[in-house]
């Protein structure tokens, strides 16, 4: 009984660390610099399309693909950011929604026009797919991986923008855009590189959900309401409210599944309404 | 400048040629498919399987010309799919509605096909009741109880299981494959001993594995609709521990797709499914299909593309039956105890029921020179709909 409630909680807390991986990046775009970036998932896909590129077509092993995918990302970001959504970043929230939401039907006719409609296969190293028993529990290592890779991401990510230079300006465009180009901070120059890294931080995201959660073309619009949850739920602006927001969400889906399966893909939801009543800024909302 | 000339002179030359010659007499078929969305593969698997037979076969039948209408209902959609086969029945004038995939689009399109009394081969939807709902349906792909069916038998008499545990998708086709697999295991003396249901679209299926292990059984059916799903969940078997000696999972042959096998990798070795068709079924009339179809698409044909290739068989049957002519009585009437060889193998269109009669196959997921395949381990001949057999009674 307490063998199985610590597998369930085990479980949850990885699979929330796959949503966390997923939407840290929006949390960037979207919480820090307000833009309502619904072609997040988008970003994820490419990620996610680059490694399975490499893996399968060049025979690339799978950690090699990762900073890959992150690059790609970032680098088809800086383009779309310059192109188009630079022009958006005052306009209304509508506007922007239209915008982004344009970009991901055109992301996923774009994919399916290239590799064609059918599931790309993810196959990781054996190594990969086994599973560690402790104490009579299983855990598998790919789980393990998401949870180090994920709490990886969190520490750095909170350091960067806290405690160095660039985070600094970063926090300073983004809260006080005309003192910060009235200090002489490079405003546009730092909206991309942030935008940047938001996206590549999708395009790894994608590229480490999809042994769990499979590639298709349909991909950049089923974890978008995902993402959307957790960075809604943890707050905007704020990286550790997504992480707090993923791992509460991963651990009572993974928990109402098991033990009330009857209410199945609805908890997630309630969880979600039911934090957002309570705290509607989020968990750690600053607006 | 004088080639430039020539150019031109010589494009409107061919153009002149080319011009229609005095209009054929056609048969418009209207297909309505999800050509994008969540099931975009199908469609364009079953696309290509029916194109194929137009290409091997001439696109005139009958001495008319076929000449075809695509519409995407984008996903499940049953309003959108009705209002595309009224367009196409009011604006386009088809004479056929045919495609179809997904059991609410297919049901949604039989109310129009039955008032505006239009013939309607199904090479997709497989909810039982859809024959039920237009007197101008006939069905040539296959239904969940079908397969669920022979493989709840086969499952406690040759697979010798007695315990068994069901899990399936939380809408009605897996309603229909739980249903049928667990009457069809009790009747033939097993015991169900458990079982779930989870969300339509679940990225995540290790608390639901989980609860299956907890209660030890020595058989697991599952359902989920194809997709990225399969291989999820055959990982998380695979993760949580599931002995596949010990505990065997059955399944449907959506389970075990290519592209899912693929996924899976080594983890898939070894799951029971029951299905109509296989690019591995070994007779001569597949192995000339699916070269066909690497050739003509670089890929191996699937259960959706054999149902367009069957479909567009019945279509052709059925117009020669008649002469070209396309109202709708006439057509069901020379469709309705059609019996062909398909590459899946001997099939028919049940006189009574317009339904398909078919091959079920039981296989077994094993490596076969480094690539995992659903080896055939017994066939079940014959298979009607076991929910419509028992209607009549």
């Amino acid at each position: 009984m307490i063998g199985s409630f610590a597998g369930v909680l085990f479980d949850g807390f990885a699979y929330g660390m796959l949503l966390f991986l997923l939407s840290v990046g929006l949390s960037v775009t979207l919480g820090m610099m307000n833009f309502v970036n619904l072609a997040h998932c988008s970003f994820a896909m490419l990620g996610g399309y680059v490694t399975v590129t490499l893996m399968d077509r060049a025979g690339w092993p799978f950690f090699a693909t990762l900073p890959v995918a992150f690059l790609a990302a970032a680098a088809a970001s800086v383009v779309l950011e310059r192109a188009l959504f630079r022009r958006l970043y005052r306009a209304s929230d509508l506007d922007q929604c239209l915008l982004t939401i344009g970009i991901v039907f055109v992301s996923v006719a774009g994919a399916a026009y290239v590799y064609g409609t059918l599931q790309q296969p993810v196959q990781l190293p054996d190594y990969l797919r086994t599973a560690v028993t402790l104490g009579g529990l299983r855990f598998p290592v790919y789980r393990l991986f998401l949870i180090g890779a994920a709490l990886v991401i969190t520490v750095v990510l909170v350091a960067a923008l806290e405690y160095t230079r660039f985070g600094a300006r970063v926090r300073a465009a983004v809260d006080n855009q005309r003192m910060a180009r009235g200090l002489g901070i490079d405003v546009d120059g730092v909206f991309a590189v942030t935008f940047a890294l938001g996206s590549g931080l999708a395009g790894l995201g994608g590229a480490l959900a999809i042994e769990m959660v499979g590639l298709d073309p349909a991909f950049a619009f089923t974890y978008l309401i995902y993402v959307i949850i957790v960075v809604s739920v943890g707050g905007l602006a704020s990286i550790g409210g997504s992480f707090v927001a993923a791992t509460l969400i991963g651990i009572s889906d993974m928990a109402g599944k098991y033990y009330i399966p009857q209410l199945g893909a609805f908890l997630i939801y309630l969880v979600m309404v039911g934090l957002l009543m309570w705290r509607p800024a989020g968990l750690f909302g600053r607006r | 400048m004088r080639s430039r000339l020539l150019g031109v002179v010589s494009l409107v030359g061919a153009l002149l040629v080319a011009a229609p010659a005095p209009a054929q007499p056609t048969v418009k078929i209207g297909l309505i498919m999800t050509y994008s969305g969540q099931f975009a593969d199908a469609a364009t698997q079953m696309d290509n399987g029916l194109k194929l037979y137009v290409k091997q076969h001439s696109d005139t039948v009958a001495g008319k010309k076929l000449e075809f209408i695509r519409r995407d209902t984008g996903g499940i959609a049953p309003d959108v799919a009705k209002r595309l086969a009224q367009e196409l029945v009011v604006r386009d004038r088809v004479d056929i509605l045919s495609g179809w995939m997904a059991t609410p689009n297919t049901l949604a399109g039989a109310d129009v096909s039955a008032e505006a009394r239009k013939f309607m081969p199904v090479m997709n939807g497989a909810g039982t009741l859809i024959p039920t709902k237009s007197p101008y349906i006939a069905r040539v792909s296959f239904t969940l109880p079908q397969s669920a069916g022979a493989l709840g038998t086969w499952a406690v008499t040759k697979g010798g299981f007695k315990k068994a545990y069901t899990m399936v998708s939380d809408f009605s086709p897996g309603h229909e494959a739980e249903q049928e697999f667990q009457r069809a295991f009790k009747e033939a003396g097993g015991e169900i001993i458990g079982s779930v249901r989870f969300p339509v679209a679940n990225p995540d299926f290790s608390a639901f594995v989980q609860r299956a292990k907890d209660v030890n059984p020595e058989a697991i059916f599952i359902f989920v609709p194809g997709g990225v799903q399969p291989a999820a969940l055959g990982k998380a078997f695979h993760e949580r521990g599931v002995d596949p000696k010990k505990t065997k999972i059955l399944g449907s042959g959506e389970v075990t797709t290519e592209q899912a096998l693929k996924s899976m990798g080594d983890a898939g070795i070894g799951i029971i499914t029951a299905w109509h068709y296989d690019y591995n079924i070994n007779s001569p009339l597949n192995h000339a299909f699916v070269k066909a179809y690497r050739e003509a698409y670089g890929r191996n044909p699937d259960f959706f593309s054999v149902g367009g290739y069957d479909g567009m068989h019945l279509i052709y049957e059925a117009l020669k039956k008649t002469g070209g002519k396309t109202d709708a009585e006439a057509l069901i009437a020379a469709a309705r105890d059609m019996a062909w060889e398909s590459p899946r193998g001997p099939m028919s269109v049940d006189p009574e029921t317009r339904d398909v009669v078919q091959t079920i196959y039981i296989r077994r997921v094993e490596k076969v020179a480094g690539e995992l395949v659903n080896v055939v381990i017994d066939k079940v001949e014959n298979v009607r709909d076991p929910v419509k057999a028992r209607m009549k009674k």
